[in-house]
């Protein structure tokens, strides 16, 4: 069951939908199926995932086009520069408090599916840099930085729902 | 080690995929430095909360479900050769059921019923490296019909050297050379005619390789033979009919193992 629920819980986080996010892992495992000969060997899991992912963007185009996020800005997040002298504690203090999941959920769901599938693949698939660079489709040497940003944004985003609540 | 690499590589640190050499200059910078501590000591309390506290979602019971019968309407409309065998319904939903517990250990069963041997992995393989050579016309990357051309050309490309043979008095003239990749390798591919038609002959030196008698097959509309002599393994494909194929292939070994 172990990839399954892989698929399943990537397509999850970046459909944000169960409705969705089973449409596009359906659509995935029957293109694994059909194109099971591209799969040389080597990590299924890492090769699953990364039809998942392209089956997602795909159906996104197609049935989301109006809904698409706009390509996120390099811009806005290096602005989000994360202030650790002023709120740092704040933030530290929500993270160890009692009810840090529903906090950290929200916070996972608001940042862009480019930052959000990373910190999936990291933390909860628990995936090398290696890996995630071939399943997301970037350079290896970029993985570091979109985490780096991803957290960031994490970071940024637990801060605002700190102060709203 | 100083903050601003610290910082920069500080989630590679975290994450544990830094050399050894690295990690330990940001070891000894977060022992010394207590701004760095204190960014570090965040952002190890936001990769515990995510990895403690973040939803992983569990597959529904019922997606399995719809993705098996998925698979089940896929191969029924591909038509293809391969029918299930006629075992007790309790045991074919058995047989379902590890898909359940492993999607992929079980297309690699399923593939491997439908698709058998490792020849038969290959014969798709060669007729897909026809097959695009022959539609986006790209048959010879050398043209010649002078083997004393086209053999060097594919010794100075490849890590082997194939036997090139001139069959132009049996009715298949040399056309040319290019190289291609199957089963994980480069491999030679010779370029015959006869009359209208092309033949693609594939080389490569195969240890795994199985019998030496020429085996024939057939994949949509093209036919196929495979051989090995001598540590290599030949794959000859065409639109031509299977005993003139047959008589390509003896006629082209007839004459290589006398040229050498």
């Amino acid at each position: 069951m172990a990839h399954f629920d892989a698929a399943y819980n990537l397509a999850r986080w970046l459909a944000r939908d169960e409705h969705d996010a089973e449409d596009v892992v359906q659509e995935a495992c029957l293109r694994a199926y059909r194109f099971f000969g591209s799969f040389h060997g080597g990590n299924a899991r890492a090769w699953l995932l990364a039809i998942v992912r392209n089956t997602y963007y795909t159906w996104l185009e197609k049935n989301r086009a109006q809904t698409l996020n706009v390509q996120y800005n390099e811009d806005t997040v290096a602005a989000v520069d994360y202030d650790m002298a002023t709120t740092g504690d704040s933030v530290e203090r929500l993270l160890h408090a009692e009810d840090t999941r529903r906090c950290v959920h929200r916070a996972l769901e608001q940042i862009p599916a480019e930052f959000r599938e990373v910190i999936v693949l990291r933390e909860l698939e628990d995936l090398s840099y290696r890996e995630i660079a071939e399943i997301a489709d970037i350079p290896l040497g970029t993985v570091m930085s979109r985490l780096s940003r991803a957290r960031k944004l994490l970071l940024h985003a637990l801060q605002e729902l700190d102060q709203e609540s | 080690m100083d903050c601003a690499r610290t910082r920069n590589y500080m989630h590679g640190y975290l994450d544990r995929e830094l050399d050894p050499v690295t990690a330990s200059g940001i070891e000894a910078h977060l022992q010394s430095c207590a701004a760095c501590a204190q960014a570090y000591a965040l952002q190890t309390s936001l990769h515990k909360a995510i990895k403690g506290q973040a939803t992983y979602y569990t597959a529904p019971e019922a997606l399995a479900a719809r993705v098996r019968a998925g698979f089940r309407t896929t191969r029924e409309s591909a038509g293809k050769t391969y029918t299930p065998p006629h075992t007790p319904r309790r045991q074919w939903l058995a047989l379902f059921a590890a898909v359940a517990a492993s999607v992929l250990i079980t297309w690699t069963a399923v593939i491997q019923l439908e698709t058998g041997s490792r020849d038969e992995r290959i014969g798709s393989e060669v007729l897909a490296g026809h097959a695009r050579a022959v539609l986006t016309n790209h048959l010879a990357e050398i043209a010649s019909s002078d083997r004393h051309t086209v053999k060097p050309w594919l010794s100075s490309k490849l890590d082997f050297s194939p036997p090139v043979t001139d069959l132009t008095t049996a009715g298949f003239p040399l056309v040319g050379a290019r190289l291609d990749y199957l089963d994980n390798r480069p491999v030679a591919a010779l370029v015959y005619r006869h009359r209208q038609h092309v033949i693609d002959l594939f080389i490569w030196p195969d240890t795994q390789a199985s019998a030496a008698a020429m085996q024939a097959s057939s994949k949509q509309g093209f036919n196929l033979l495979h051989w090995t002599h001598a540590g290599m393994t030949f794959w000859a494909i065409s639109d031509l009919n299977p005993a003139a194929i047959r008589t390509f292939a003896e006629t082209y070994m007839g004459l290589a193992e006398a040229a050498g």
